[in-house]
């Protein structure tokens, strides 16, 4: 369950010649960098009126003690300062986030800052071993898919991806957990276990599924897009001259229509990177995987603000330094791609 | 709409076999949902037996001892409503917002697409999570609005992208010529020749729709506890999936079997609008 969305920042930022040059790319580079923290900074206000100008966080974090002690309302207000305007929160709130000072759980009192680092470097290694996974296997999908096209095999291969693409991560998750673990074989553990503190990638196994699951949840998105930008340059005339001119289809394949599929494929990589911050949720919660994502639902039902707050901004700020960097890395290797289109 | 038009759309899409049997799993998966609580053997709450078992009918019972057929037959009508009013307002939404931005052009265009990226940055569960923190029990509405508006900014950027095709052309400068309002150019003019992608979009936020709510349910913050619900049932019973696995599985599949007819659906009508070759 992905998202597919096209990148337009790309398109719109002009890649002529001139953007080589160093000044004219610095400059693209400054605009590019300047919308990358206007977004963020835009996305700390919808974080934070989302949480706590909606609703009543007191009344959320005591449940039912609610009306039963209202000195306890009383002091969790005083906690929280909600006597005061919530713009002057806001900024406050913004300040503490900036100068590294993220404020106490509502849970259990401990810094938020404290809770929240080991989880982040688990997730991150969730993330980027699922993507080191899955990079390969999508791109050796297209191949052999645009290899075949219109063969049985690519159709089939076809069939396997839009129906993966279309199953929720938490099903996949499940059948995984299921097929490997409880019902029907027994040889992966359900559930990520490395006790007292240890990271989870000290007990391998555990990380098998959750990785698994990712890596079903983004490949068929990837390798679709890889697939199709594959078979629009093996269509092209200069690949049809290469084959004139006698060169074998695994060279043209190599040389030719890979190297050209890199920027689509960087573009749909980063966003499902980008995705991959936020199916960590669903993952995490799924596997007990002790990272971010597990960590962001707890603190939901606790009505953790704070926990739910700098959670909310780390994923949103990974977004957008993905992003940034697959525009970067795009732009690097337009001009090679654009020059053996046109030619 | 004329009789051999009408023909030859269902041929088209008797040829479509993605289309077809996208459209025929999606049928009887919402079907089951909206019959099947006339169908269940027991009662959606009725205890039939020990929890955890093989007693009542076919797929036994869950943690509190209903009975897990009954409670697949009765959970999918509100998955089915929550999914289809969320991806009927995402879409609404976003078709406006696109729309507005392709349509108006220039700077108001920017920064419409500029908010719309913020937005984005947010992974579509976050921003539903986002304001179930300060939510002490959510309510069925609140789940539609929450869903809905995390679509409308990822419809948003197809609709102004398919927007931005037609707003340029002949008919739609003839009619402003003519002296037509914007509001009847955009209604009149813009809007019917945006059906088939955006159409291929709805069914691709249906999808990602029953997820989400079905995710919501499974992460715990169904609507209506202790009522049958696909995403809940999967939560309340997750813990005992090695003794009786079907309180989750039946679920899980059923969701999987929606989920999977409605992405074939859109990708059968995105073919058909001709959107390369997928």
């Amino acid at each position: 369950m992905t998202d597919l969305v096209t990148q337009e920042q790309v398109t719109e930022t002009p890649v002529s010649a001139p953007a080589r040059t160093g000044s004219a790319w610095l400059k693209w580079f400054a605009r590019r960098f300047g919308l990358a923290v206007l977004t963020l900074w835009l996305c700390s206000v919808l974080v934070f009126f989302a949480t706590a100008a909606l609703g009543d966080p007191v009344r959320a974090i005591l449940g039912k003690d609610y009306a039963s002690s209202p000195e306890r309302a009383a002091a969790l207000a005083a906690e929280l300062h909600l006597d005061r305007p919530v713009v002057i929160r806001y900024l406050e709130w913004l300040g503490g986030l900036l100068t590294g000072n993220l404020g106490n759980s509502v849970a259990n009192g401990l810094p938020v800052g404290e809770l929240v680092g080991d989880r982040i470097v688990n997730s991150a290694v969730l993330v980027i071993v699922a993507a080191i996974v899955m990079i390969p296997v999508a791109f050796g999908i297209a191949m052999v898919s645009a290899n075949n096209r219109g063969k049985r095999t690519d159709g089939v291969i076809q069939i396997v991806m839009i129906t993966l693409a279309g199953l929720p991560e938490f099903v996949v998750g499940i059948l995984l957990v299921a097929l490997f673990s409880t019902t029907v074989l027994h040889v992966l553990p359900a559930v990520t276990i490395a006790g007292g503190g240890a990271p989870p990638w000290s007990a391998p196994g555990s990380m098998i599924l959750p990785v698994l699951t990712l890596v079903i949840a983004v490949a068929p998105y990837v390798a679709r897009i890889v697939r199709s930008s594959l078979l629009e340059v093996l269509d092209s005339d200069y690949v049809e001259l290469a084959r004139l001119k006698g060169v074998p289809e695994r060279v043209v394949m190599r040389k030719h229509a890979l190297l050209n599929a890199i920027v689509p494929g960087i573009q749909v990589i980063a966003l499902q990177l980008a995705w991959l911050a936020g199916g960590i949720v669903i993952v995490e919660y799924l596997f007990s995987y002790p990272g971010i994502g597990a960590s962001l639902v707890d603190s939901v039902r606790n009505s953790d603000f704070p926990m739910v707050q700098v959670l909310a901004m780390v994923i949103a700020a990974v977004y957008v330094a993905v992003n940034l960097v697959a525009d970067v890395l795009s732009i690097l290797f337009t001009p090679r791609a654009r020059t053996a289109i046109t030619s | 709409m004329s009789v051999t038009s009408v023909m030859t759309t269902t041929r088209r899409i008797g040829r479509q076999r993605r289309l077809a049997t996208g459209l025929v799993i999606t049928v009887v998966v919402a079907l089951i949902a909206i019959i099947g609580p006339w169908l269940a053997p027991y009662g959606e709450t009725e205890i039939v037996g020990k929890p955890f078992t093989m007693e009542g009918s076919w797929l036994g019972t869950d943690y509190l001892g209903q009975d897990v057929w009954s409670r697949v037959l009765a959970g999918g009508g509100s998955i089915l409503v929550i999914s289809v009013l969320a991806t009927a307002l995402g879409m609404v939404l976003g078709i406006v917002i696109g729309v507005v931005a392709a349509y108006s052009g220039g700077w108001l265009d920017e920064a419409i697409m500029r908010l719309n990226d913020v937005a984005l940055a947010f992974p579509q569960i976050l921003l539903a999570l986002l304001v179930l923190t300060a939510v002490d029990q959510p309510a069925a509405w609140m789940i539609v609005l929450l869903v809905g508006f995390s679509h409308a900014p990822r419809v948003a950027r197809v609709a102004r992208g398919v927007a931005l095709g037609i707003v340029s052309r002949d008919f739609v400068h003839s009619a402003e010529a003519l002296g037509e309002s914007r509001l009847r150019v955009i209604v009149a003019e813009v809007l019917p020749n945006m059906n088939a992608p955006l159409l291929a979009e709805a069914g691709l936020r249906l999808t990602y729709s029953i997820g989400m709510v079905a995710g919501i349910g499974f992460l715990g913050f169904a609507a209506n506890p202790g009522a049958a619900d696909w995403g809940q049932m999967i939560n309340e019973n997750r813990l005992a999936l090695l003794v009786q696995p079907w309180g989750v599985l039946a679920p899980v599949i059923v969701i999987g079997i929606f989920t999977v007819g409605t992405n074939l659906m859109a990708d059968g009508i995105a073919q058909l609008a001709g959107r390369g070759d997928r």
